[in-house]
C-alpha cells in the first residue's frame, strides 16, 4: 500500500542523487558558487559608486547605506529564487544530459514524488548557496541590519517560494516537450522573470509595460516583502496580506504546474520525445 | 508441436512461396507453451509517429494541408503487433534497426502510449494501471544509462529508493550482484565514468536484478559488448529465468544469441511479425544453402529478403 511514509522515502531518493551530483561536480559549483559572488557584489558595488557616477553628492551616506542593503536583498534572494526556479525547471534536462530520463519515469515512483523530492532539494541547495553568498557580502559590505526582520523575512522567504516552484514545474514540461530547445526556454523565462520582478529597481519606477507585468510576478511580492522586512523592520502582522497572497499563489501555481507537467508527460509519451536526449 | 507462424515476407515473397514451409495463422495459435501462467499479451498494438512539418511549411500549406503532410510522413513503427508470453519464457525480438522492436519495448515498458490495441502485464494494462506494472517491469536498454560521475553503488542505491527497497538491505544486494556479475569492490566505488562499457552494462544488467522484476525487458542487452562479457551477460539472463521464474522480453540483433536464448523467436520488420515460432522451429522452415544446417540468419534473410545489418529506417520512437 502506497503510503504518505513511502513516497517521501522514495522522494529522498531525488535528494540523495542530487547531493551525490553536487559532490561529483564540485569543480563546477565552486565556479558557479564564485561566478554568483562576483555577480552579486557587482550588483551591490552600484550603490557605493552613485555619487561618483552622477558627478555630485547625489546621496547622502544613510541613502547609500540603504541603498547597500536594497541591492544587495535583491541580488540574494532573487538568486535565491532562481536558483529554486532552476534546479525544479531543470530537472528533466538533468535526466537528459546523463540520459537517465526513461529509467526515471519507468521507476514506479509518482511524478508529484519526483517533484517534492526536486523541490526538497532545491529548497536547500539554494539556501546554502545563498547563505555563502551573504558571508561574502556581509564581510564587504557594511549591511545596516539593525532594524531587520529576520523571522518575518524568512517567512516570506518560503511562501515565495512556492509559487517559484510552481513555475518552474511548468518551466520543467519544456525540456520534455522540446529537447533540444527546452532548456533555453526555461533560461527566458528566468530572465523574464528578473527583468519584472523588481529585483534591482520598484516596479513603479518601472517602464510600461514592465511595471504592469511586474504586478503579475509573484517573485515582484516576494521582494517586496523581504525588503519592508529586513530594511524597514516591518514585523509579521504588516506582512500578512503579502503572506497571504503568496501562499494563495503559490496553492494556485503548484497544482496548475503540476497539472500542465502531467499533460506534457502524456503528450511525450504520445509523441516518443522521452528517448530523445538533448 | 507448433508449427511456424508466417506472417507476412514482405521483401522475399517469391522466395517465401518456395522455401517457407508454413502457413499464416492467427497469433493466437502460436502462444506461448499451455500451462504457464500469460506474463505479458500484446493484443493488435500499433504506434504510429507523425513528423510534423516545420512552421513556415505549415503555414504554407494551410490547415488542411499540413495535415496532409503530416499523415505523409507519420511513421508506423509497430503495426498491428499480438503475442503472448508465458510466465518464465525467454522471448526474442528480432530484426534490424528501425522495425519497431525498441519502440515495442518502450510500449511495454510505459514510456510510450499505444496509439492502438492493448498491452497487459499479468492482466495489466499497461496505461490504464501504470504504475502497478512499472512495480513489475525493467528494462535493460543498449545504453547503460547512468549518472556517469556516481559510482555504481550511487546509482543503484538511487535505484533501489525509487523502487522502495530498503537502503541497508540494498546495499549488501547490490554488494552481491555486482561481485557476482565480475565487479570488485574497488570498481563498485568508482565513477561510472572510469569503466567500460561491458562493466557498465553489466552494472544495468544488475540495477534491474536488484528490482527482481517479474518481467525484464533486454533492449539489445550485448550489443558492443566482447565475447566474454557477452556471455556473463547471456548466463546472468538465464540464471535469472531459472532462479526467479523472471519472464524476459529480449531484443537482439545477434541470430547466434537468440538461438542460444530465446525459448521462441519472433521476426519483425517493417513494424509487423514476419514469423513466430521456436528457434529450432524457425529454422526447419527452410532448407540451408548447399543443404547446410540452416541458422537463424538465413530464416531471417528469406523471410525479409535483407540482412540484419542493412536496416530500416531508424527508430523514430
Amino acid at each position: 500500500m502506497t503510503t504518505i511514509g513511502g513516497e517521501l522515502r522514495a522522494s529522498y531518493a531525488f535528494v540523495e542523487r542530487n547531493i551525490n551530483l553536487v559532490k561529483r561536480y564540485w569543480g563546477w559549483e565552486l565556479v558557479w558558487i564564485a561566478y554568483s559572488i562576483a555577480n552579486t557584489l557587482a550588483v551591490v558595488l552600484i550603490a557605493l559608486g552613485v555619487n561618483s557616477a552622477v558627478g555630485a553628492r547625489a546621496l547622502d551616506p544613510g541613502h547609500v547605506s540603504r541603498l547597500v542593503l536594497f541591492l544587495a536583498v535583491g541580488a540574494l534572494v532573487w538568486h535565491y529564487l532562481g536558483v529554486v526556479f532552476s534546479v525544479v525547471s531543470e530537472m528533466i534536462s538533468w535526466e537528459r544530459w546523463e540520459g537517465t530520463i526513461e529509467y526515471t519515469f519507468m521507476a514506479p515512483v509518482r511524478r508529484s514524488t519526483h517533484m517534492v523530492g526536486t523541490t526538497l532539494f532545491s529548497f536547500v541547495y539554494g539556501l546554502v548557496h545563498t547563505a555563502i553568498i551573504l558571508a561574502v557580502v556581509v564581510l564587504v559590505f557594511d549591511l545596516d541590519m539593525r532594524r531587520a526582520n529576520f523571522a518575518g523575512a524568512t517567512l516570506v522567504l518560503l511562501a515565495g517560494s512556492l509559487s517559484l516552484i510552481g513555475i518552474g514545474i511548468m518551466g520543467a514540461v519544456l525540456p520534455l516537450l522540446y529537447p533540444e530547445r527546452g532548456p533555453e526556454m526555461t533560461h527566458v523565462i528566468r530572465a523574464s522573470l528578473v527583468l519584472v520582478s523588481g529585483v534591482y529597481i520598484t516596479p513603479a519606477e518601472m517602464p510600461e509595460p514592465l511595471r504592469t507585468l511586474s504586478y503579475l510576478s509573484p517573485a515582484t511580492y516576494v521582494l517586496e516583502g523581504i525588503r519592508a522586512a529586513l530594511i524597514d523592520g516591518a514585523g509579521v502582522a504588516a506582512l500578512a496580506p503579502t503572506l497571504a497572497g503568496l501562499l494563495v499563489c503559490g496553492l494556485i501555481l503548484i497544482p496548475l504546474g503540476v497539472r500542465v507537467f502531467s499533460w506534457g508527460e502524456r503528450h511525450a509519451k504520445r509523441t516518443g520525445r522521452l528517448k530523445r536526449s538533448g | 508441436m507448433n508449427e511456424t507462424l508466417i506472417l507476412r515476407t514482405p521483401a522475399a515473397d517469391e522466395m517465401a512461396a518456395s522455401t517457407v514451409v508454413a502457413s499464416a495463422r492467427a497469433p493466437a495459435a502460436m502462444g506461448p507453451p499451455a500451462g504457464a501462467p500469460l506474463a505479458l499479451e500484446v493484443d493488435r498494438a500499433r504506434k504510429v509517429f507523425a513528423k510534423r512539418p516545420g512552421l513556415a511549411a505549415r503555414l504554407r500549406a494551410g490547415r488542411r494541408g499540413a495535415a496532409r503532410a503530416e499523415a505523409a510522413r507519420a511513421v508506423v513503427a509497430v503495426d498491428d503487433v499480438s503475442f503472448a508470453v508465458a510466465q518464465g519464457e525467454i522471448f526474442g525480438l528480432l530484426g534490424p534497426n528501425g522495425t519497431g522492436k525498441s519502440t515495442l519495448i518502450r510500449l511495454m515498458s510505459t514510456l510510450l502510449i499505444p496509439d492502438g490495441g492493448a498491452i497487459r502485464v499479468f492482466g495489466r494494462d499497461v496505461v490504464r494501471d501504470e504504475m502497478t506494472v512499472k512495480r513489475m517491469i525493467n528494462r535493460v536498454s543498449v545504453e547503460a544509462s547512468f549518472f556517469k560521475k556516481l559510482t555504481p553503488m550511487e546509482n543503484l542505491q538511487y535505484a533501489a529508493r525509487l523502487y522502495r527497497i530498503e537502503p541497508g538491505a540494498a546495499h549488501d544486494r547490490i554488494v552481491a550482484i555486482l561481485r557476482r556479475l565480475g565487479l570488485d569492490d574497488r570498481a563498485i566505488f568508482a565513477p561510472m565514468e572510469d569503466m567500460s562499457r561491458g562493466m557498465q552494462q553489466k552494472v544495468a544488467i544488475a540495477r534491474a536484478f536488484l528490482t527482481s522484476p517479474v518481467i525484464l525487458l533486454l533492449d539489445e542487452p550485448t550489443t558492443g559488448l566482447d565475447p566474454h562479457s557477452k556471455r556473463d551477460v547471456q548466463a546472468f539472463v538465464r540464471e535469472m529465468r531459472d532462479t526467479h521464474a523472471t519472464t524476459v522480453i529480449l531484443t537482439t540483433h545477434d541470430m547466434y544469441e537468440a538461438d542460444a536464448l530465446c525459448d521462441r523467436v519472433a521476426i519483425i520488420d517493417g513494424g509487423r511479425f514476419v514469423a513466430l515460432d521456436t528457434p529450432a522451429g524457425l529454422k526447419r522452415t527452410i532448407a540451408g544453402p548447399d543443404r547446410s544446417a540452416p541458422t537463424l540468419e538465413d530464416v531471417f534473410l528469406a523471410l525479409t529478403g535483407r540482412a540484419l545489418e542493412e536496416g530500416a529506417a531508424p527508430d523514430p520512437s
